[in-house]
């Protein structure tokens, strides 16, 4: 499978800019997560990037896990991409630079979470939601998954309604809630290029990458312990 | 070095006021660390204590230039000291007050942190966590503290990841401070003090105060307890 299927990844300037491509649901399987993790590994290795901005084209950013394909094999495939986000979340993490993610459309489950890993959140005003959709769908939140819920949503209420109740929320409630740092007018491009304007000025302070991604660990090491022996450093990483 | 260079000790009815004099910028090396133990440890038989300080400055942090010219066995004597100090604080028998009287950064905003209640001078000071802009990491002791003090995630997010600046306004309405007080550095003493001693007034039994306080931050305690007044000798690390 073409990694140019799965997501593009392009330098505007400074930024660092992966997309998840075509008009679908961006569903999280292991062939597009190595796609994404590949393109956060172009983006480490690249010289000069400053930041990194995670977006997607259509009418969705990411809507969580590819169920269809892990119904193939329920018992093994379910595991396997959990575990396959999990060590794109540390390498989201370790990452020697600041992250945006652009949530172009609804992010929902695994998406959000994706989303949620970024260090900021820009979102689309008009349309899409984040919705933590597993307790609607009967799924199970597994122990990191969690950890970056609690992490990223300290807020008990919001993290009540969005993860017990379900509920769908606008970019504006999640901006509100303290979720979500913009909401963005306008379409696709216009949330793309609000999330690349505040990467370019993230990459302009010239922070060293390595402080920025020791800090982000510090930050949340709850997080960044359940998931560091997944990513991309991890000494003896365990078999996807 | 005489310790009253460093800080002054006085009581105002029954809050117990220091204040780290001079009118330079309060960097925390073990002498003024050591100079501040003391004095909170003086502060027995108070009801309140209160930390401010003159000058434009409340506290910029560690003091990086000793660190620089001492040896580095001896290093852990600055972290250690502010440990041990951050220890004394939360197991203090009685409330405590910041009058975050000028800028606070790096360790100098995780020391007004670890105090019960913070008021800031609105008109001039930042809290600020400067370790992104200087390059270097955040020191694991300062990282929990900060923690603990700054659950929301965006707060935590620009003050350590982005090293935001954040005036007594902004701090208040993100939660972090809880006042910002009109005026000179004068005028935010008065206000602490005045803070303090309606916490004294109270008249909470101040063993009760420090056991709730662990209570309420415990990954911070646990990080602390070994190196504070009361830790057993057996654990204290050789500072």
């Amino acid at each position: 499978m073409a990694t140019g299927d799965l997501c593009t990844v392009e330098r505007r300037g400074r930024v660092h800019l992966i997309t998840l491509t075509g008009a679908g649901e961006h569903r999280l399987n292991p062939a597009l997560i190595s796609a994404i993790r590949s393109a956060v590994a172009a983006a480490r290795a690249s010289p000069g990037a400053g930041a990194l901005v995670m977006a997607a084209e259509g009418k969705f950013f990411c809507n969580g896990y590819d169920l269809a394909w892990a119904r193939g094999d329920p018992s093994g495939r379910i595991a396997a991409v959990r575990a396959a986000l999990r060590g794109l979340v540390a390498d989201l993490l370790a990452l020697p630079m600041p992250t945006v993610a652009a949530v172009t459309g609804h992010a929902a489950a695994a998406g959000c979470g994706l989303a949620l890993a970024h260090d900021t959140v820009v979102m689309r005003a008009s349309r899409g939601f984040l919705y933590m959709g597993e307790v609607d769908a009967g799924i199970k939140i597994i122990d990191y998954f969690g950890e970056l819920l609690r992490q990223k949503v300290p807020d008990a209420a919001t993290r009540r309604d969005l993860v017990m109740k379900g509920e769908k929320m606008t970019a504006a409630e999640a901006v509100r809630r303290g979720i979500v740092d913009l909401a963005v007018d306008g379409g696709v491009d216009d949330v793309v290029a609000a999330a690349v304007t505040i990467a370019e000025g993230l990459a302009a302070r010239g922070w060293d990458g390595e402080i920025v991604a020791e800090i982000r660990k510090a930050a949340w090491p709850e997080l960044w312990s359940k998931v560091k022996d997944y990513g991309c450093d991890a000494p003896s990483r365990p078999r996807l | 070095m005489e310790p009253n260079n460093l800080c002054t000790v006085e009581r105002r009815g029954r809050v117990h006021l220091i204040t780290l004099t001079g009118a330079g910028e309060h960097r925390l090396s073990p002498a003024l660390l050591s100079a501040i133990r003391s004095a909170v440890a003086a502060s027995a038989g108070a009801g309140a204590l209160v930390l401010s300080a003159e000058g434009k400055f409340f506290s910029n942090g560690f003091d990086q230039a000793w660190a620089r010219t001492a040896p580095l066995h001896l290093h852990s004597t600055m972290d250690g000291g502010f440990r041990a100090l951050v220890a004394d604080l939360l197991e203090l028998p009685m409330p405590t007050v910041a009058a975050v009287t000028g800028h606070a950064a790096a360790a100098g905003c995780a020391l007004a942190l670890a105090h019960d209640s913070v008021v800031m001078r609105g008109s001039r000071g930042f809290l600020f966590m400067s370790e992104v802009h200087a390059g270097i990491k955040i020191v694991d002791f300062l990282a929990e503290l900060m923690r603990e003090k700054v659950p929301d995630a965006v707060n935590r997010r620009d003050l350590l990841l982005r090293g935001d600046k954040m005036s007594a306004a902004e701090a208040v309405r993100r939660g972090i401070v809880d006042k910002a007080i009109d005026g000179g550095v004068e005028d935010v003493v008065n206000a602490a003090v005045a803070e303090a001693e309606k916490l004294a007034a109270r008249g909470w039994d101040g063993e009760v105060v420090a056991e709730i306080r662990k209570a309420v931050w415990p990954k911070v305690w646990d990080k602390a307890k070994d190196y504070g007044a009361d830790a057993p000798a057996a654990a204290r690390p050789r500072l």
